[in-house]
C-alpha cells in the first residue's frame, strides 16, 4: 500500500513522535504489513520538482493513493484565501492539494489533533482561520465537509492527540492496510475506539490518591492532581497510562496535568491550564460517567477517610511514608 | 540567466521555498520564503501567562523542549523565580537530549541522504555511502532511528514525553526523579555512548571532544578511512566534493550561551565577527521590511509586532529578519561552539568561515560533548532533595528567556498586564539564519550562503544548493511560527 504524507499547521511533532515507534521500529512496522512511503515531508529523497511530480502524479490518480495522512491543521484565512499556507514551489494553497489528493484517496487518515480538529493552531483568535480536515473544532464539517467519505467509504479517520502516541499512528495504519477498520471501530469523533474508549485515568500511577482525594497542591508533588492542578485525565479519552510514552512515561507520569489533547477544542478550556476550576471548592469537570452528587458525596466521604501515608505522601515530591510492611501473624 | 524554485524543499522540519537566480551555472542571487503562518504570538495574547507553558511548546514538534524552556524561562524572569539544584540539572538534561535527538535526526535523517542520491553514482565513495544513507532504507539510518528512539526514553523518565512536556517549570521540573530512575538515566545513557562511539565516530567521546585542530580532525578521519564509521565516511566524501568551500554566508556569528548550572553555562555566550565580541542583546531587532507582516521599522523583540498584512508589496516571506546591530548573524551548533571556544571549531572558522562541512563536524562535535555533560549531570542529581520551587508572578512585569536550542539562539520576550500576557514575541533559530533581506536590501544568512552554488547543466533543484540548505538544518515551523 501506498503512503502519501502531508503537513500544513502544525509543528511536525507528530512525525517527530511517531519515529519513536518501538518493537518493531517505524520501518519495520510499516514494511510488515506491506506500506510502502510514497512520500513524506522529513523522511523521503524527492525534493522540488521530484516530489512535485509525485503529489501531481497522485491527484491525477495515476499512483495509487492507498493512505492519505495530514499533519496540521488546514488554513483557511486569510479571507478564504488559503494563503496563510501555500504549499511551497506550487503558489497552491495547501488546502487545494489536500481537497484534490482526498478525492483520491482510500483512506484519509487526519494525523494530531491539528488535522483532526483544528488544534493548538486554532487556540486564542484562530488567526489563520485553522479548522480540522472533517471537523471544525467539535462541529463536524471541516475543510472536506460532513459528507465526505474516502474511496474506501469511510470518513476521514481522527488519531487526535498533540502530539500522537507513535503507536496511535502505526496500528491505525495496519489496521487499514490489513482491511480491519471500519465505521463501527470509530467513535462519535470518529476517532478508532481502540484508543479512544480509554481514559488517560486508567493506570495512572496516582490512582490511590485519587481514591482518597489526597491531591498535589504544587507542581513536582505526588498526589492527585485533578482536584488542584487541572488534571483532566478523568476525562480524556486516550490510553496514556496503559500504553506509555517514550518507555516509561506519560504526563501525569512526569508530574503534570493531563490536558485533554486528544478531544477537540482542547486548545480553549474555558480555564487556565493546570489550574481546575471549581464552584464552592468542588471541581467544575467531573470524572466521566459519574452522577455529580455521588461524586460529592464520595469525595467527601474519602478525604476524611485518608490514611495518614496517602496525606502526606501527596503533598512530598518523594515517598515520606512507605505503606506498613505485614508480617504473618506468628503460628 | 534562469530562474529556479525549489519546493517543496524537504528533510527540513516544515515548509521551505527557496527561489535562485542562476547565471553561468552557479547561484547568482536567492530568496528564501517560509510559506506557513500560525500566528503564535496572536494566539498568545491575552492568555494567562502559564498558559504558555502549553502553547509556547507546541510551535514546534522538533525543538518543542527549547519553546517551553524559553517560555519558563521568560515567566521566571518576570518572577525573578531561580529553581533547585536538581530542577536545573533536570532542565538541563532535558534540552540537551532534544539537541542531541535534532542533531543525529539531522545526520542520519535529513543531511545525509542527499550523498546517496543517483547524481553521484559514478563518486568513488558512493558503494560505501549509499547503503548506509538512501534515504529510508540506509541501515544507518535505521540504526539511527533506533537509537534515536532508545535515548528519548530519557524524556519518558524525565519529562514524561516527547515532544510537548509540560515539566519544564519556571521554577524546576515537575518530575521529581527517584532513586531507580536516576540510575534508568545512566543506562540510557550508556547506550546511547555506545552508539556513537561504535558507529557515529569509532573512537571514544572524550577523544572526539578533544580533537582541537584541522589538522588533527583530518588524521584522525584519515586513519578511519574505509572503516565505515559514519563522521570519518563524511569527512572523506566532504573532501572529494569540496564541502568546507560550499554555503560560505556572513561569517558573524551568535549563541546566548547554554546549559548553565550553578551560573556557569557550559557553552559560552557571545558574538562574532573577526574574533570574539561581547553579546549586547539591545542590539537585536527584527526586521519586517520584506516579510507579510505590517510595519517598516526594525523593532527589539520586547516591544515588537506580530501582524500580517498578506498583500505588502515587496513582502516574499512570513519570516521577519533579525539583525544583531544592523547585521545578520548565523547561529547554531557551530556558532555555540565557536564562542565556547573550542579548539578545532575556532581553526575551522578561521581557515574556511560557516560552511557545509563545519557546520556538520560542529554538531558531531557537540553531541558528544553533549553525552559527557548529560552524564555527569545525571551523577549530580539528587534524589529526595527539591526539583521544584514555587512560582509567583506578578500581575505586571516582563521577562526575556533565552535558549539554545539545536539549531541555535532562541529568545521569548513576554509582557504581563494585569494578569494577563500583553505581548509576546518570539524569535527562533532558523528566523536568524533564513531570514529575509532587511531594509537595507541586505540578504539573510542563507541567502548568503547559496550564492555561488554550482548548478549542474540540467539540474532543477541544484543537490549543491539542497547541501547547503540543510547543512543549517532549518526549522520552519519555528522561524516563522
Amino acid at each position: 500500500m501506498n503512503l502519501l504524507w502531508l503537513q500544513s499547521g502544525g509543528c511536525g511533532g507528530c512525525t517527530m513522535s511517531l519515529l519513536c515507534a518501538e518493537s518493531p521500529d517505524l520501518p519495520a512496522t510499516l514494511e510488515g504489513v506491506g506500506i510502502r512511503l510514497l512520500w513524506h515531508p522529513s523522511l523521503s529523497e524527492e525534493t522540488g520538482a521530484e516530489a512535485l511530480s509525485l503529489l501531481e502524479q497522485a491527484a491525477a490518480g495515476a499512483a495509487g493513493l492507498d493512505l492519505f495522512c495530514v499533519e496540521g491543521a488546514m488554513l483557511r484565512g486569510p479571507n478564504g484565501s488559503g494563503r496563510f499556507h501555500l504549499m511551497a514551489g506550487t503558489d497552491t494553497p495547501m488546502t487545494h492539494w489536500v481537497q484534490r489528493l482526498a478525492a483520491r484517496a482510500r483512506y484519509t487518515v487526519a494525523v494530531g489533533t491539528c488535522a483532526a480538529f483544528g488544534g493548538i493552531t486554532a487556540g486564542g483568535p484562530n488567526p489563520t482561520d485553522a479548522c480540522g480536515l472533517q471537523f471544525d473544532g467539535s462541529h463536524a464539517g471541516g475543510l472536506l465537509g460532513v459528507d465526505y467519505r474516502s474511496a474506501e467509504g469511510l470518513p476521514v479517520i481522527n488519531v487526535a492527540g498533540c502530539p500522537t502516541h507513535p503507536n496511535w499512528v502505526t496500528e491505525t495504519l495496519m489496521s487499514l492496510a490489513l482491511g480491519e477498520l471500519g465505521q463501527a471501530d470509530l467513535d462519535e469523533l470518529n476517532r478508532p475506539r481502540m484508543f479512544a474508549d480509554h481514559l488517560v485515568h486508567h493506570g495512572c500511577p496516582r490512582n490511590e490518591f485519587y481514591e482518597f482525594k489526597a491531591s498535589a497542591e504544587h507542581a513536582s508533588e505526588l498526589g492527585c492532581m485533578m482536584e488542584h492542578l487541572g488534571c483532566l485525565g478523568t476525562q480524556a479519552h486516550a490510553d496514556c497510562n496503559t500504553r506509555l510514552w517514550n518507555g516509561d512515561g506519560s504526563c501525569t507520569r512526569g508530574g503534570y496535568a493531563c490536558i485533554n489533547c486528544t478531544a477537540p477544542e482542547f486548545e480553549e478550556p474555558g480555564h487556565v491550564f493546570q489550574q481546575t476550576p471549581k464552584i464552592a471548592g468542588i471541581p467544575i469537570g467531573l470524572p466521566t460517567d459519574m452522577p455529580r452528587a455521588w461524586f460529592v458525596a464520595l469525595a467527601s466521604l474519602s478525604k476524611a477517610a485518608t490514611p495518614e501515608r496517602l496525606r502526606r505522601n501527596a503533598a512530598a515530591d518523594h515517598i515520606q511514608v512507605p505503606p506498613t510492611v505485614h508480617k504473618p501473624k506468628p503460628r | 540567466m534562469t530562474r529556479l524554485v525549489l519546493g517543496p524543499f524537504n528533510r527540513v522540519e516544515g515548509d521551505l521555498d527557496v527561489r535562485l537566480e542562476v547565471r553561468d551555472g552557479q547561484v547568482a542571487e536567492a530568496w528564501v520564503n517560509s510559506p506557513l503562518y500560525r500566528g503564535f504570538e496572536q494566539i498568545l495574547h491575552g492568555k494567562a501567562p502559564t498558559d504558555a507553558l502549553v502553547i509556547a511548546p507546541r510551535i514546534c514538534g522538533i525543538c518543542s523542549v527549547s519553546q517551553s524552556v524559553a517560555a519558563a524561562r521568560a515567566l521566571a524572569d518576570a518572577a525573578g523565580a531561580g529553581m533547585p539544584r536538581n530542577g536545573e540539572l533536570a532542565t538541563n538534561l532535558i534540552l540537551a537530549c532534544e539537541n542531541l535527538a535534532d542533531h543525529i535526526t539531522h545526520f542520519y535523517l535529513f543531511f545525509m541522504p542527499d550523498f546517496a542520491r543517483e547524481v553521484y553514482a559514478a563518486e568513488p565513495w558512493y558503494g560505501e555511502v549509499e547503503p548506509r544513507f538512501r534515504a529510508t532504507t540506509g541501515s544507518a539510518a535505521r540504526a539511527a532511528i533506533a537509537a534515536r528512539a532508545q535515548l528519548l526514553h530519557l524524556m519518558g523518565t524525565l519529562a514524561g514525553k516527547w515532544p510537548h512536556t509540560l515539566s519544564l517549570h519556571p521554577a524546576g521540573s515537575t518530575k521529581p526523579v527517584q532513586v531507580q530512575e536516576r540510575l534508568r538515566l545512566l543506562a540510557i545513557l550508556g547506550a546511547f555512548r555506545r552508539f556513537l562511539e561504535q558507529h557515529t565516530f569509532g573512537d571514544r567521546l572524550e577523544a572526539v571532544a578533544g580533537l582541537d585542530s584541522a589538522d588533527v580532525l583530518a588524521d584522525w578521519a584519515g586513519a578511519r578511512r574505509g572503516s565505515g564509521f559514519h563522521l570519518p565516511l563524511f569527512l572523506g566524501v566532504a573532501d572529494v566534493l569540496g564541502l568546507e568551500r560550499l554555503g560560505r554566508a556572513t561569517d558573524r556569528f551568535m549563541s546566548y550561551g547554554a546549559l548553565a548550572s550553578g551560573g556557569e553555562p557550559l557553552f559560552a555566550r557571545g558574538c562574532w565577527h573577526r574574533g570574539p565580541l561581547p553579546l549586547d542583546l539591545s542590539a537585536v531587532a527584527e526586521d519586517p521590511s520584506h516579510s507579510w507582516m505590517q510595519g517598516s521599522r526594525a523593532l527589539h523583540p520586547s516591544g515588537g509586532t506580530t501582524v500580517p498584512d498578506a498583500d505588502k508589496p515587496g513582502a516574499y516571506s512570513w519570516c521577519k529578519a533579525p539583525r544583531l546591530a544592523g547585521e545578520p548573524v548565523e547561529v547554531g551548533a557551530l556558532a555555540r561552539q565557536l564562542m565556547d571556544g573550542h579548539p578545532l571549531v575556532r581553526d575551522l572558522v578561521e581557515r574556511g568561515g560557516g560552511n557545509v562541512r563545519s557546520r556538520v563536524v560542529a554538531r558531531l562535535l557537540e553531541s558528544a560533548r553533549l553525552v559527557i555533560a548529560m552524564e555527569d549531570w545525571v551523577r549530580a542529581m539528587r534524589p529526595g532533595e527539591p526539583f521544584c520551587g514555587r512560582l509567583r508572578l506578578p500581575s505586571d512585569g516582563v521577562g526575556v528567556g533565552l535558549v539554545e536550542a539545536a539549531r541555535g539562539s532562541l529568545g521569548h520576550w513576554v509582557e504581563i498586564r494585569h494578569g494577563r500576557i500583553l505581548n509576546y514575541q518570539i524569535i527562533a533559530p532558523t528566523t536568524w539564519n533564513f531570514s529575509p533581506r532587511d531594509a537595507n536590501g541586505t540578504p539573510g544568512p542563507l541567502e548568503q550562503a547559496l550564492v555561488g552554488a554550482p548548478v549542474r547543466p540540467g539540474e532543477h533543484t541544484p543537490v549543491a544548493a539542497q547541501h547547503i540548505v540543510r547543512s543549517f538544518d532549518p526549522c520552519m515551523v519555528c522561524t516563522v511560527h
